[in-house]
């Protein structure tokens, strides 16, 4: 969208202050209501029967002893479905993910779901569910699905991508490749090569409020779901399309949502639960047990990665290349090709290819993660160029700036880049006080940098004035960590007014035009770009209608630190207008006054960051302490401070877990083995340092204030931060994730 | 076995009564019986910490105390934190600090930390992440809520 270049602030009154989030109050009483805070007179409990095989064909599932037990009032199997066979495939592939159609294709895979009075009734119910199962073959691994003799999870895949297309389907479902120059004769030209492969296990975005859901569908064909996600319009219109119902028919109410990470985007039991209402015709409620999260919600990619990469003897990276295999569940994905647009994001290259792989595996579908599929990438290209820097001789840091990118370098992906911030956290960590602090015995120190494109989308959101000048601001992405506060800092920004006078909620998806969900760092840079433009038209409409009420032409009235201000010699002595007089004369001046916005917000600024990492090793026990952690990003410009870092802090934490100990453990039968927070550890707070950080603030040229997001990029670093403190700790370069003391004992016996 | 235990408790100060099943949980009981909702289930197998309460002055996670456990006995739950509009120290600083994001973890941790400040009015920061090493909050990364309760331990001690 088009924003007048006169309406950029220099300077801001709100913007950039730290006041208290306006949900803080009933988050810290327990008053907020989360997607399992929630029920509806007459309300049944909905539970789900899943797939203990890993991959199995369903012969035949009998209900019947489940629907004759007293209190079950719905059992619900694929056949009780739409059948998409020969519809839309995407929508074919989420439909048979919440609830298996003809093959099971993960342990913890749907094949039926029960509703019951109440949740003993339903537990009972599963039990008396009969399913007939043929077991097929399994593979779970990444390289062993990507190997030619693998055994065959859909049969209708045949690699995308590749040309001639292949004669026999595959575990491959696309090829996707990027690049520019030319890689085998920039490598022949290189002094010092780095080749190396790396792999990374499967994680979970281990958000601590398991997916939950109340659904109600009328016999009239309204429907209303109360649902924790990140996107609720998105929940709608998969939902309706799913179920055959009308978009506008169905009202989602998004809950606060208890941490999503990318893991709250797509539907898994909500369906099932509009369709168990639908058939029992009462509500049902449906939350999932910390199991069925971890089987079946959507962890991120397990991966398999080669990299090579060529310098010159001056440090130049002459040619970089890159092969990345991802897991992506049992259905065709794009992860491995976000894994290969990220790669090599943050070098100023003349020569580099990157070729994803999508390798489809039986284990439960890929789901986003923070900045999806860019951790992986960045962990074994930031180790391999730790290495390479070694060989030429350089300080990495030193290496890294030589080779940044910068404004006008043609991305590794495609763009040319505007102003961007690579260079910038690289200079302030060379500079930062941490990189001098000594290190003691067994200690090493890591660096590694990262990046993420950043997305904007469709927003929609509405300003309204009340009758005494106080602001309600209703915005359709949802707030998954302080957006609340941030965007109503806008609207005072904006407005002229103090925060305390703006009140932004969520609206439901019948109470707003769509909004595409909270993901790509996008709810504050797209719902803050909404706000100025509602605010702008709503400040059009409060010099109409001061001008009216001053009986003078609009054209010589100015909007000034909330006031309608009279301008010229002729109105020039009048007395302004504060927002609050002219908002209570509105019942008498034209009505109501709001302003509102539909926009696609483009324009996203690319985010990079720098992150610093010093760790201990323990050479006995293979154990690992994170020491110290510094985080320096770039946001454009901090709308609230204090949650950009915590979004710095969190998304840090987060990658450290991932770094040392998180992973999906599988048995040999294809099972999940370690489906709990007791055997999936993510760090507690003994595990950690305090994580200092630092914002640089690079506008973003395309938004009004600069704002890039802030959201995910600092995920990107810490794998390759950590792996290379430990790297250097221990002497030894660590080439899987996670380095859990048993992977650091074997690297050091190798 | 459906016939329910008559349990008389005290919760936040006020007496409490109600049935239950022999086998349904402290959690569930106050959440689906009582209509307390600050406590969260974030996994069931006390492993995260979201359900905590303080009961006769001992920290537990609900989710692995039965309803039946609870006659007799003193609850304390994040409902009975705040006195009318007067926010505890604790809540306080953790809106001070920011010390939640998405908000979940919060009232197992404002439990956590009350229970650990009566027991040490004083801890110091490997203290205060040992004493919340129960509680997981995936958002934060820990830092604002160490500082949150390390301001509110000062506040609290009058330092």
């Amino acid at each position: 969208m088009n924003f007048d270049p006169s309406h950029s602030k220099r300077s801001f009154s709100s913007v950039g202050t730290r006041p208290i989030r306006p949900d803080g109050v009933d988050k810290v009483t327990g008053r907020a209501r989360y997607g399992a805070d929630f029920n509806m007179p007459g309300q049944l409990v909905g539970r789900i029967l899943r797939s203990p095989h890993a991959h199995a064909i369903i012969r035949k599932i009998d209900t019947t002893k489940a629907a004759q037990l007293p209190g079950v009032k719905a059992v619900l199997t694929a056949a009780d479905l739409p059948d998409l066979t020969n519809g839309d495939a995407a929508m074919y592939d989420i439909l048979d993910n919440c609830m298996a159609r003809k093959k099971a294709l993960y342990d913890g895979h749907a094949v039926a779901a029960v509703a019951a009075i109440d949740a003993r009734t339903a537990k009972q119910a599963l039990k008396l569910i009969e399913v007939e199962y043929e077991l097929l073959p399994h593979v779970t691994d990444v390289d062993q699905a990507f190997a030619p003799d693998a055994p065959l999870i859909n049969d209708t895949i045949f690699t995308t991508g590749v040309d001639p297309k292949p004669d026999r389907p595959s575990n491959v479902s696309m090829r996707s490749q990027f690049g520019h120059g030319d890689v085998d004769a920039g490598m022949a030209r290189a002094d010092f090569v780095v080749e190396r492969t790396f792999k990374t296990e499967q994680t979970h975005q281990g958000y601590i409020e398991p997916h939950a859901c109340v659904a109600s569908v009328s016999s009239d064909g309204t429907a209303d779901l109360w649902v924790c996600t990140q996107g609720h319009f998105v929940y709608r219109q998969h939902c309706a399309q799913l179920l055959g119902m009308d978009v506008s028919k169905l009202r989602v109410t998004s809950s606060e949502i208890g941490g999503g990470f990318g893991g709250k985007t797509h539907v898994w039991a909500e369906p099932v639960a509009l369709a168990l209402s639908r058939k029992a015709g009462r509500p049902v409620k449906l939350v999932m047990t910390r199991d069925e999260v971890f089987r079946a919600s959507g962890p991120t990619s397990a991966t398999s990665i080669d990299v090579k990469i060529g310098a010159l003897k001056d440090g130049t990276i002459i040619a970089a290349d890159a092969t990345l295999r991802y897991s992506c569940g049992p259905y065709a994905g794009a992860w491995a090709e976000v894994g290969a647009m990220t790669a090599f994001a943050c070098y100023k290259l003349e020569n580099v290819r990157t070729v994803g792989y999508e390798v489809l595996v039986n284990r439960p579908k890929t789901a986003a993660y923070r900045a999806p599929s860019a951790p992986m990438a960045a962990f074994a290209v930031e180790s391999a160029i730790d290495e390479l820097a070694k060989k030429v001789g350089m300080d990495p840091v030193d290496f890294r700036i030589r080779n940044a990118a910068q404004e006008g370098t043609n991305a590794s992906y495609g763009p040319i880049y505007g102003p961007i911030g690579i260079g910038p956290t690289l200079e302030a960590v060379k500079d930062h006080p941490h990189m001098k602090a000594p290190l003691g015995k067994n200690q090493g120190r890591g660096m590694a940098c990262g990046f993420w494109f950043n997305f904007g989308g469709q927003t929609c959101t509405d300003l309204n004035i009340g009758m005494d000048g106080t602001v309600s601001l209703a915005v359709g992405t949802v707030d998954v960590g302080g957006s609340r506060a941030s965007l109503s800092l806008v609207a005072a920004e904006e407005l002229g007014i103090d925060y305390s006078q703006v009140r932004a909620v969520i609206a439901d998806t019948s109470s707003l035009g769509y909004n595409d969900m909270t993901d790509g760092s996008r709810g504050t840079f797209s719902s803050s770009m909404a706000t100025i433009s509602a605010a702008r038209n709503a400040i059009k409409i409060l010099r109409e209608r001061a001008a009216q009420m001053w009986d003078i032409p609009v054209e010589d009235v100015t909007w000034e630190n909330g006031h309608a201000v009279a301008k010229g010699e002729t109105h020039g002595n009048l007395p302004k207008l504060s927002l609050k007089e002219i908002a209570a004369a509105s019942g008498t001046t034209g009505g109501p006054i709001a302003g509102h916005s539909e926009i696609v917000a483009d324009g996203a600024g690319v985010s990079f960051a720098t992150h610093i990492c010093d760790i201990e090793v323990d050479p006995e026990t293979g154990a690992t302490k994170v020491l110290r952690y510094t985080v320096v990003q770039d946001a454009g410009k901090a709308v609230h401070p204090t949650y950009v870092e915590g979004q710095y802090q969190g998304g840090a934490a987060q990658g450290i877990g991932w770094a040392l100990n998180e992973e999906y453990i599988y048995g040999k039968d294809g099972r999940l083995q370690n489906a709990g927070f007791l055997d999936y550890r993510i760090p507690v707070c003994s595990d950690l340092p305090m994580i200092d950080t630092q914002i640089l603030e690079i506008p973003n040229p395309n938004h009004p204030y600069g704002v890039r997001g802030v959201g995910e990029t600092s995920i990107v670093p810490p794998l390759a931060a950590v792996a290379n403190a430990v790297s250097n700790a221990v002497g030894v370069r660590m080439l899987h994730i996670p380095m859990s003391p048993p992977r650091i004992l074997a690297a050091l016996d190798a | 076995m459906m016939a329910g235990i008559a349990v008389s408790t005290n919760i936040n100060g006020d007496n409490a009564e109600f049935l239950c099943h022999a086998d349904e949980t402290l959690l569930d009981v106050l959440r689906d019986r009582l209509g307390l909702m600050g406590a969260k289930e974030g996994c069931g197998t006390g492993d995260c910490g979201a359900c905590s309460i303080i009961l006769d002055d001992c920290l537990v996670c609900s989710c692995l105390v039965l309803g039946a456990e609870a006659e007799g006995r003193r609850i304390e739950t994040v409902e009975g934190m705040a006195q009318g509009d007067q926010l505890h120290p604790l809540q306080q600083k953790f809106l001070e600090h920011a010390a939640l994001q998405c908000g979940i973890c919060t009232p197992g941790f404002l439990i956590a930390a009350k229970d650990l400040l009566a027991k040490n009015p004083d801890p110091t920061e490997e203290e205060i992440r040992f004493g919340l090493a129960g509680n997981l909050c995936r958002c934060t990364g820990y830092d604002k809520i160490v500082r949150a309760v390390q301001d509110a331990a000062d506040v609290m001690r009058g330092a």
